[in-house]
This record gives structure tokens, sequence and C-alpha cells, in this order.
């Protein structure tokens, strides 16, 4: 009998889709095992790679909060909340870094994985989502140190320090909207991989790591625009609140919070869209 | 009711000319797009070429259908809607089943990791879960041969180890459809001929198999039916020997007066490759498929273009018949010829004496490679080379059916 029992496969349809298209919610779910391994292969080989393997990890916030205290803490005086200037600006460096790294590794993740899209299918945006995951691996491995750096200042956590996930997961609800716009752009336009560096560079500057945003806010208010702006960047909102739960500072306003959470939203869901109208031609352009 | 394993309907693929060469840069994008704002340039105009025209065709559950046609046919594109990898321009497809889709040994393995991690790390690219590759683990890596080296980084593998174990977690997918390309065009002849084993366990495993394949030999073989695609569309889809014999007779024929360029006949373009076929002539021919006498001696001349210094390189042909079958395979090191080559254009001849071919008509792959563990260089697939006639000096009984592709000079006497 032919056709006997392949009635109850599944069915799979293929069409050419329309451009604006969510993202396909259940396809990624059934793919969730590959997500793992591709995480597991990227942290895998990027501590492999590496002499230092995962002390790597460690090793740049910490680096860079050295000279940051030399340098902006010493000699430039930046105020950093009535806190010791290392603990400050460690804070800010833990969630600057993730967000850094990970946007800059689901940037290169399509272009780099150009031998597997135009091989085999799967949902694309599997490859920049690893990307940043892994480096949630990483955060991981650096956040220990702050509890020493705490100790040895004598700071103790208060309850508010439950609220640290809630602004690690805008950091990565963040990351990932950048990197699926990046990621995409980098294959359309090659040249997008040299201005990525540049990007996130900048992007420093603008975020309260080096100094925090009560140092800026006077400054808006006097031209007369609202402080909530400053919010727009999300990872204002990031930064400054992950600091204010785990150190105890003086949190950021809630309207500033509040815009880098809406911000952090529009960025993930165009984001989405974007790649998604991309995506189909992926495999047509690497 | 019965249903397909795959029903293609009107299918169409359209890529823009040149899509793939040059890459788009945002500051060209940016300024080219600020030129025309200012002096209101049009845009310049997109040339569109149709990769697949309104392909249509159905496959029953546990059907085997091999895939032939050119190089630029269509064959890959189609694999590659199927497998979803790119999304056609028109038409839909339906598929009942997982599909498993292996366009190249070795999907997904990195050179860093370790043949235990690339096993998993493959087998989940390709669409096994985890719980399905640690059942078939063992089976795996005992086909692949490589018990001693699953803790050793796939990069320090020889060529040999990884191709076995690539092409052995591949050959482990357990897919109700598998696409498969040209997978079998690598490794030596003794692999290949395991891997050949292999496809058909899978193919009289009651799976739906769609298999592109140049080598007809391997085709006729496995498959029952073919589809034979040309310049995007199905000149014929029926039993495999008779679309195979469609398939050699056309590029004959077309062959003709006109002649066909040698890159009609090239496998791929590898503008990394140091050496091309430009010319492939019989005696003093200069084109199309000549007329020889059985028995007769045959030169073959190649026209080589180097690029890059050639040094102990070898030439393989392989002459074969209309059906496909290959006739004999002339292996230049067996002979103790090497191409040794400086950049330029040169002639290499070959002369086979004693053509003992049965009449019919004849086609000629050619391969330069380094050895046979590596990629070829240069691989030039059914050129047709002679039509062979009975010389009517030897034979008296001209029009009858050979039924064999050789003929031997004999001497009859009664002891």
């Amino acid at each position: 009998m032919p056709g006997h029992g392949i009635a109850a496969q599944k069915l799979i349809v293929i069409e050419p889709s329309s451009r604006w298209r969510g993202p396909a919610w259940e396809e990624l779910w059934s793919y969730r095992e590959l997500l793992l391994f591709f995480i597991w292969r990227d942290i895998k080989v990027r501590y492999k790679q590496t002499v230092l393997g995962a002390a790597w990890a460690i090793l740049q916030p910490v680096l860079a909060m050295v000279i940051f205290t030399i340098f902006f803490g010493h000699m430039a005086r930046v105020p950093s909340n009535g806190l010791p200037y290392p603990l400050f600006s460690y804070a800010g460096l833990l969630v600057w870094t993730f967000f850094a790294q990970a946007t800059g590794q689901a940037a290169q993740s399509l272009v780099g994985s150009a031998q597997l899209i135009t091989k085999v299918f799967f949902p694309r945006a599997l490859v920049p989502t690893a990307a940043v995951m892994g480096g949630l691996v990483d955060l991981a491995v650096a956040s220990p140190l702050i509890l020493l750096l705490m100790a040895r200042y004598g700071v103790w956590p208060g309850w508010h320090v439950l609220f640290a996930p809630v602004y690690v997961l805008l950091a990565v609800a963040t990351a990932e909207g950048v990197g699926l716009w990046l990621s995409a752009l980098n294959v359309e336009y090659r040249d997008v991989r040299y201005l990525v560096p540049f990007l996130i560079q900048l992007w420093l500057f603008v975020t309260p790591v080096i100094y925090p945003a009560s140092l800026a806010l006077p400054m808006l208010k006097r031209v007369g625009v609202p402080g909530w702006v400053l919010g727009l960047n999300p990872m204002v909102g990031v930064v400054e609140g992950f600091r204010a739960a785990v150190l105890g500072t003086t949190g950021a306003p809630a309207d500033l919070l509040l815009a880098s959470t809406l911000s952090a939203a529009a960025i993930l869901i165009s984001g989405t869209y974007y790649f998604r109208s991309v995506a189909r031609s992926f495999a047509d352009v690497v | 009711m019965t249903y397909e394993a795959v029903r293609a309907q009107t299918l169409s693929k359209r890529y823009r000319l040149g899509e793939r060469l040059p890459y788009k840069s945002l500051r060209e994008t940016v300024s080219t797009g600020f030129r025309r704002i200012v002096s209101r340039e049009e845009p310049p105009r997109r040339e569109w070429v149709w990769a697949l025209r309104d392909v249509s065709f159905k496959v029953s559950p546990g059907e085997v259908v091999g895939i032939i046609g050119r190089n630029g046919a269509g064959k890959t594109t189609l694999l590659k809607i199927l497998s979803r990898i790119t999304e056609p321009t028109e038409g839909r497809v339906e598929l009942r089943g997982r599909v498993g889709c292996l366009l190249e040994v070795g999907t997904g393995f990195h050179p860093e990791l370790t043949g235990r991690e690339n096993v998993y790390l493959s087998g989940a690219v390709l669409g096994m879960t985890k719980a399905e590759i640690a059942r078939r683990f063992d089976e795996i890596v005992a086909f692949a041969e490589v018990e001693s080296f699953l803790d050793t980084p796939v990069k320090r593998y020889s060529s040999g180890m990884y191709l076995r174990l690539a092409f052995s977690v591949a050959a482990h997918l357990d897919t109700e459809i598998l696409l498969v390309d040209e997978v079998l065009a690598v490794g030596d002849a003794a692999f290949q001929k395991r891997c050949l084993g292999k496809m058909g366990d899978v193919a009289r495993g009651g799976r739906t198999v769609l298999f592109v394949s140049h080598d007809m030999g391997a085709v006729s073989a496995l498959t029952q039916r073919t589809l034979y695609l040309e310049s995007g569309t199905i000149v014929m889809d029926g039993p495999s020997h008779t679309v195979i014999g469609r398939y050699l007779a056309d590029s004959l024929a077309r062959n003709g007066a006109a002649g066909r360029p040698i890159s009609y006949y090239r496998r791929e373009e590898n503008r990394e490759s140091p050496v091309k076929v430009r010319s492939i002539t019989v005696g003093s021919q200069s084109e199309g498929a000549p007329t020889v006498f059985t028995g007769e001696r045959l030169m073959i001349r190649l026209g080589l273009e180097v690029f890059r210094r050639l040094s102990g390189a070898n030439v393989t042909l392989v002459v074969k018949n209309l059906q496909g079958q290959r006739v004999t395979t002339v292996f230049s090191p067996d002979h103790g010829f090497t191409l040794d080559l400086a950049p330029g254009e040169h002639e290499v001849r070959v002369v086979i004496e004693d053509l003992s071919l049965a009449p019919g008509e004849y086609f000629l792959d050619v391969g330069i490679n380094q050895s046979t563990r590596t990629r070829a260089f240069e691989v030039i697939l059914d050129y047709p080379l002679v039509r062979v006639v009975a010389n009517q000096r030897l034979v008296q009984w001209l029009d009858r059916p050979w039924g064999a592709v050789c003929v031997f000079s004999a001497h009859w006497e009664i002891g």
C-alpha cells in the first residue's frame, strides 16, 4: 500500500516568503538543541584557541579596570558615587564587557558561518544568538571576582542584588537586538565589519562605565533636555541599574530605566524583523 | 489516499546576474544613493537569470531518484530549495517527513575539535538529536575506522581519516527524505566504493532519496528513476537507463559540428586551479567526435593551460559508453608519466594502441590531480570522444547487436 503511514509524517511546505515576517518561535524552539551545540562549540573553540583559556574571560575586565583606575580614578579623579573606583568600574565593566564581546562576536557570526549556511538549513538566527549566549558564560566566569573586590572594600550587597539578573537580561536583549542588526548588515555590506569595533568603542564612551550617570545628568538639565533621554542608549540603564543592584548605590531614575527597557525592546523587535527579511537570501549572498 | 514524499509544483529560482561576485559595501551604497538623489540618476537595470524554471515532479515514499544534468543546469539549486537552504522565487514544495541534506562531506566539522566532538556537532547540524547520535555513535566510529583517534583534534587527521569520519556521520543520518549531492566525488577509490555500498543500503532501506551526481555509473547503479535537467528545466523524467542514454546522446549530438566550449563539460569552475584543459582532440580532427575504426590506433591530445608550476601531477582518463559504464581507466602514473610543467600552454598526447572498443559512441572524463586523495585540479566530464565503427576488413557481420563493450582479436584453430 503506497504511502501507508506517511500521512502521519509532518508536512513541510516550502514557498517564497513574504518580506515582513516575524520570528517563527515554534521553529526556533524545535532547534533548541542545535543552539546549545553552537554555544558549546563557540566556547570550546574560544577557550582552546587562547593560551590563557577561560582565564581570558576574567583578565579582560580586570585589565580594563586596572587601567581605568589609574587613568580615570587617580589621575583624572572621575567621581564614582562615593565608591572605591576599582569596584565602581569593575561592576560596570562586567556587564559592558559582556555586551561588547557578545555584540562583536554576533556581528561576525553569520559571515563566519558562511560555509554552514550554504550547505545546511537551520534557523539563521541561531548563529548570532549562540554568539550572544556564549558571552554569558564569560560573564559567569568573571562575576565571582566582584565579590572578592566587595569583600576587600567592605561593601556588602543589599536585598536589591536580586535585581541584578534583570539588568543582565536587559543587556542580553540589547546585545541580541544589536547582534541581529549587525550580523545581517554584515552579510549585505562587507565594510560593516570594520565599523563594528569603532561603533563599540564609541558606545563605551556614551555609556556610564568610566563615569557615573550622575555626572552627565546635570549637564543635560542645564541645556533643558530631560534626563531620561540618556536612557535611549539601553546600556545606560543596564550599567547604572546593575551597579545600583550589586553595590547598593542610589539607582538610576525610573524614567531613565523605562526609556532603556523600551529602547532595548525596540532594537530587539526591529532587529528580529530586519534579520528575517534578509535571512531568506543569506545563502545566495554569503 | 496516497501521499507523495516530495511534491514540487512549478518551482522557479531567479538569481541576480553576478550576485555572487562582488559584495556590496555600505560606503558605496550610501555614496551612490546620495549621488542618485542629487543627480536623479536612474538605478542601473538589474539582470536576472533563472537558475530553475517551472520545475514540477512528484516522488513517492521509498523511491530513489537520480538528478543529472550539466554544470549549471540547476541541480544544486534544486537540492538547495528542497533542503530550505535557499528560497524559491516562485512555486511550492511539499515534503512529508524529516529532510536530511548532504551537500558536502564534513558539514559542521570544526578543525579544532576532536573526532568525538565533531561527530556530535556535525550530527546535530545535519539534523540528528543528541540522543540519536549517542545511540549510533559506535556504529559511526566503526564505519569510519578511527576508534583510536577519537580524542585527537580533526586538524591532525589525514585527509582520508577526515573524509571517512565525515561521511560516516552523514551516512548514519536517519531522516525519511535524504538529499545527496555528489558527496561520492571525494576520497580514494576504495573509500568511494564503500560509500557507494552504504548509499546502496540507504537506497534499499525504504527511504526516499534524491541523488545528484555526475557519475552516470553511480546513478544507474543506485536509482531506478532519473530527472534530467538542462538550463533550469526538466527535459526528461523516466527510467534511469533511458534518461542517462538520452543525456549522453544529447551531448554527442550537440557537440556535432558546432562544438560546445570545453567549459560546458567542466565539473566546476575553480579559480584557484593551477591548470585547465583548453581542448580535447582526437587524432588530427579539430572538433567533434570523430569516427574511428575498432582496432585502430587512437591518439588523444589534451591542450592544457598551466597557471602555476605543476610537478608530479597525474592525469586520469576514463572512457565511458552510452550507458554511462566505465569501459576503461587510463591512469598516467601506471605508464610512468606525470605532469611536470612550467606555466604556459602545453599539449599532452596519449596514444592508445589497438582500440578494442565495440562499435558505438564513447565519452571521455579527464581528471588532473596531485594525488588520488586530494581534490582534483580539473575535471572534465562526458566529453564526446569518438564514434567507433566496425572495421570492414576485420568484421564480416556489420549490423549485428554487439552486446558488449570490447572486441578482442581472436585466433581459431582445430586441435
